[in-house]
C-alpha cells in the first residue's frame, strides 16, 4: 500500500464541503440504507443487504488459548451490540458469524477461508496469537479480506489487509525502559521470556535500547519453554546477577509459576524492581495480587484508567458479563476493532474492503477507553504507553503515562 | 562475590534441585502405580491432577466466602478431599472404561487420551476457561529467611514434605500391606492370582483409584507453585511419563531415583545454561540412557 493513493483528509474535507455537497449529504455520518442502496456500498459481492451487514469473528473459544481469547470475544461482541443499538453502520445492522479457531493454527486458516469465501463477510475481528495471525494472513491477502487484530505483538509485519489495534513491540517497550531509567534509576537489566517469537523479538529490542541508547547493561538474558513451571534455578541466577530491573515477558501458565516462586524466594516488590510486558488484569486472576504486589506492568490500557470513556466501557462490560469480569489490555484493544471499522466504513461510504482500507489511515477514535487513538498509515495505532503498579487486591494503579502518543513503528530502524 | 554469597547460592540451588525432585516424584508416583504396576497407559493422568487442583480451588473459594476464619487451616483438609475426589473419579473411570481394556493395553492409550480430552472440555464448560489460583493460607507463602541472603521457599518445603509422606505411604502399602501383596501378585501373574482366590477385578479397581487419588494430591500440591486451568494436565503428563519410563516401569524405587536424577540434571544445567538449553540437554541425556538401557534404570523382575 502506498500513501499517495489515499485521499488526504484536508483535501477530502474540502471536496465534501464545497465541490460535492449532494454527495456529502449522502455520505454523512448518519447515512441511511434508503439513501445508500446496497449496490452502491457493496460492489464486490460482500454479504451486505439493505438491512444487514455480515461480519466474522474468529477466536479460540476452546483449547489452550480460550483463557486469553474469551475477553476479546466478549469485548468485540459488546462493541457490535452497542453499534447495533445506535442503528448500525450505514443504516445496516451488524450480524456476526462466530467461528472457533480452537487454538489450532490450521483450523484458523480453514475457518478464515470459510468466512471470506463462503460467508463473504465484510470484515473479520479475530486472532490472538501471532501464530494464528501468520496462519490466516496469506488467506486474507489472497481473498482480499479485512482483519482487525487485537493483541500486542512483536511487530515486523504490515499488511494491507490487517489493522493492528494492539501495540507493536516498540510501543510497549521503549517508554517502559526509559521510565525505568529515569524514575527507578535502573542501569542493569535481567531479561526473561518464554521461548518463542514475541518475547525474543521484544527482548532484542530491549537489549538494543538499553545498550545503545541508554548506556545501561544487560546482566542476563534467559528464555524458558512455554509451560515451564520451575524457576528456582533462574531465581538463583537473578540473585547472583543482582539486576536493578527484572524485565520479564513470561506467558501462560509459566507466568503464574514465575511470580509465585519469586515471592516464595523472597523476591518481592518491596525488595526488587520488576517490569513486565505480559501481565494484564486477565493474568492477574491466575497470578494473584499478593504475588505481584509492588511489581510493574507496561501496557497501553489498564482497567483502572481514570477517564469518562473508560468508566462507561467498564460499566457496560460488567453489566454484560457480570461484576467479576476483568478487562485486560487486549480486551480493550479488541473493543476498538468494531468501532474503528465503523468509522472507516462511514468515511469511505462503502463496505468494499479496498475503500475501507483506503479510508482507514487517519481514522480517529476519541471515544476509545484508553483515551484517544488514531490509525497510522502503517495500519497500527498511535496510542499512549502506561506503567502501572500491581496492588495486593489484584488491581493496577497507573503510575506513569507517556506524555505523547507513541508512534507505531513495526520495523524499527536501529533495533534489528 | 564473597564466600558467604557463594555458600548461600549453593544451598539455595541445592534446595531448588530438591524441590524439583519432589514435584517430579509426586507427578510420577500415581502413574508409576497405574502404568508401572498395572500396565495401563493412563493419558488422563494429568487431568486427574487437575481434578485435585480444582478441588483445592473450590474449597478455598468456599472457605473464603462461608468460613473466612478457617482460611489458615483448610489446606491439609483440602488435600485430603483432593485425594478422595480424584479417587472417586478414578474408581468410576476404571469401572466404565479401563476394565474392558486390560487385555488390550495399547488401546488404553487411545481410550484414556479420549478421556483426557473429554475431561478438559468438561473443566472448560463447568468451571471456565480462565486460569485460577486458590487463595493460600499465609503460612504457605513467602520464604523462610534463614540468614541474610538465604531464602528457602516455604511452598517448596511443603511440597517436599508432602512428597516424602506420600511416597513413604505408597511404599509401605505396596510392600507391607495385604493390598500391596494382592497388587504385586496380580501384576506378576493375573491368572494364578485369580486361582489363589485373589479378587483381581477389585484389586485392579482399587489400585487404579489409588493411583488417581495420588495424582489428585499431586495436583493439589502444585497449586502452591503454579496455576490451574483446563489444560494444566497436559503440561505435566510428559514429565510424568518421562520419570516413570526412565526409572523402569515396574519399579517404584526406579521412579524415585529417576525423579532425583532428572531433577538434579535439569536444575544444575539450568543454572549454568539457559532454560531451553537445559531442557534439551536433559532430554538428550535421557534418550541416550534409554537407548543403552531400554528397560529403564531399574529393570523389572516381573515374569510376564
Amino acid at each position: 500500500m502506498s500513501d499517495q493513493h489515499l485521499p488526504s483528509s484536508p483535501r477530502r474535507k474540502f471536496m465534501l464541503g464545497a465541490a460535492a455537497l449532494p454527495l456529502a449529504l449522502a455520505m454523512s455520518r448518519i447515512g441511511h440504507a434508503a439513501a445508500l442502496p446496497t449496490a452502491q456500498v457493496n460492489t464486490t459481492g460482500l454479504a451486505v443487504t439493505d438491512t444487514e451487514v455480515v461480519v466474522g469473528q474468529l477466536h479460540s473459544a476452546t483449547g489452550t488459548m480460550a483463557i486469553s481469547e474469551t475477553g476479546s470475544i466478549q469485548a468485540e461482541q459488546l462493541a457490535i451490540d452497542q453499534i447495533n443499538a445506535m442503528g448500525g453502520i450505514l443504516g445496516r445492522k451488524i450480524r456476526v458469524i462466530k467461528e472457533d479457531g480452537a487454538s489450532d493454527w490450521p483450523t484458523f486458516a480453514e475457518k478464515s477461508r470459510k468466512l471470506l469465501v463462503n460467508d463473504k463477510v465484510a470484515t473479520v475481528f479475530g486472532c490472538w496469537t501471532s501464530a494464528s495471525r501468520k496462519a490466516v494472513l496469506p488467506i486474507f491477502e489472497k481473498e482480499n479480506g479485512l482483519l482487525y487484530y487485537p493483541t500486542f505483538y512483536e511487530g515486523l509485519e504490515q499488511s494491507k489487509n490487517v489493522i493492528y489495534t494492539g501495540q507493536e513491540a516498540t510501543q510497549q517497550i521503549l517508554y517502559g525502559l526509559d521510565w525505568a531509567k529515569q524514575e527507578k534509576s535502573a542501569k542493569t537489566f535481567f531479561l526473561i521470556g518464554s521461548d518463542y517469537i514475541w518475547p525474543r523479538t521484544s527482548m532484542k529490542i530491549a537489549r538494543k535500547h538499553v545498550e545503545a541508547f541508554q548506556g545501561g547493561k544487560i546482566v542476563g538474558e534467559e528464555y524458558y519453554p512455554l509451560g515451564h513451571t520451575n524457576f528456582n534455578s533462574l531465581i538463583n541466577k537473578i540473585k547472583i546477577a543482582k539486576p536493578d530491573c527484572i524485565f520479564a515477558a513470561v506467558v501462560g501458565g509459566s507466568n503464574v509459576a514465575f511470580y509465585k516462586q519469586l515471592k516464595a524466594a523472597g523476591i518481592t516488590g518491596a525488595r526488587q524492581f520488576l517490569l513486565t510486558l505480559s501481565v494484564t488484569e486477565d493474568e492477574m486472576l491466575g497470578v494473584g495480587g499478593e504475588n505481584f504486589a509492588g511489581f510493574y506492568s507496561s501496557m497501553k490500557y489498564f482497567q483502572s484508567l481514570d477517564n469518562a470513556n473508560n468508566k462507561a466501557f467498564v460499566e457496560a462490560f460488567k453489566k454484560a458479563y457480570g461484576p467479576k469480569a476483568v478487562i485486560g489490555d487486549v480486551t480493550q484493544a479488541a473493543y476498538l476493532g468494531p468501532w474503528l471499522w465503523k468509522a472507516a466504513v462511514e468515511k469511505a461510504g462503502s463496505f468494499d474492503v479496498d475503500k475501507v482500507v483506503a479510508a482507514s489511515p487517519g481514522i480517529e477514535l476519541p471515544t476509545a477507553p484508553e483515551g484517544y487513538v488514531k490509525i497510522h498509515e502503517n495500519h497500527h495505532l498511535y496510542s499512549k504507553a502506561r506503567i502501572a503498579e500491581g496492588q495486593p487486591d489484584g488491581s493496577f494503579k497507573v503510575v506513569a503515562e507517556s506524555p505523547e502518543l507513541m508512534v507505531p513503528d513495526p520495523f524499527p530502524k536501529g533495533y534489528q | 562475590m564473597s564466600f558467604d554469597e557463594i555458600y548461600n547460592i549453593t544451598l539455595m540451588q541445592g534446595f531448588a534441585g530438591l524441590s524439583l525432585f519432589a514435584v517430579l516424584l509426586l507427578m510420577g508416583l500415581g502413574l508409576a502405580i497405574i502404568f508401572g504396576q498395572m500396565g495401563v497407559i493412563n493419558m488422563a493422568h494429568g487431568e486427574f491432577m487437575t481434578i485435585g487442583a480444582y478441588t483445592i480451588f473450590l474449597l478455598s473459594s468456599l472457605t473464603e466466602s462461608h468460613a473466612p476464619g478457617l482460611m489458615q487451616a483448610y489446606f491439609p483438609f483440602a488435600i485430603l478431599c483432593a485425594f478422595i475426589v480424584a479417587f472417586a473419579f478414578g474408581w468410576l473411570a476404571e469401572w466404565a472404561l479401563i476394565r474392558h481394556l486390560y487385555k488390550r493395553p495399547l488401546d488404553t492409550l487411545l481410550a484414556t487420551w479420549g478421556l483426557s480430552l473429554a475431561m478438559q472440555q468438561a473443566f472448560r464448560t463447568l468451571i471456565g476457561p480462565k486460569e485460577v489460583s486458590p487463595t493460600l493460607p499465609d503460612w504457605l507463602m513467602g520464604s523462610w529467611e534463614v540468614t541474610e541472603g538465604l531464602d528457602i521457599p516455604i511452598n517448596g518445603m511443603f511440597v517436599l514434605g508432602l512428597t516424602v509422606l506420600v511416597t513413604g505411604g505408597v511404599l509401605l502399602a505396596l510392600y507391607k500391606s495385604r493390598w500391596g501383596l494382592r497388587v504385586r501378585a496380580t501384576v506378576a501373574n493375573r491368572a494364578m492370582a485369580n486361582a489363589t482366590g485373589i479378587n483381581t477385578t477389585r484389586t485392579d479397581r482399587v489400585t487404579f483409584a489409588i493411583g488417581c487419588g495420588i495424582a489428585g494430591v499431586a495436583g493439589a500440591a502444585f497449586t502452591t507453585i503454579g496455576s490451574t486451568g483446563p489444560t494444566s494436565g497436559s503440561l505435566y503428563i510428559v514429565d510424568a511419563f518421562l520419570v516413570v519410563t526412565f526409572g523402569g516401569a515396574a519399579s517404584l524405587w526406579g521412579t524415585v531415583v529417576s525423579a532425583f536424577g532428572i531433577a538434579q540434571t535439569q536444575s544444575i544445567s539450568e543454572f549454568f545454561l539457559s532454560g531451553s538449553m537445559a531442557k534439551v540437554l536433559t532430554l538428550l541425556l535421557i534418550v541416550t540412557i534409554l537407548m543403552l538401557r531400554p528397560q529403564g534404570l531399574f529393570a523389572s523382575k516381573v515374569r510376564r
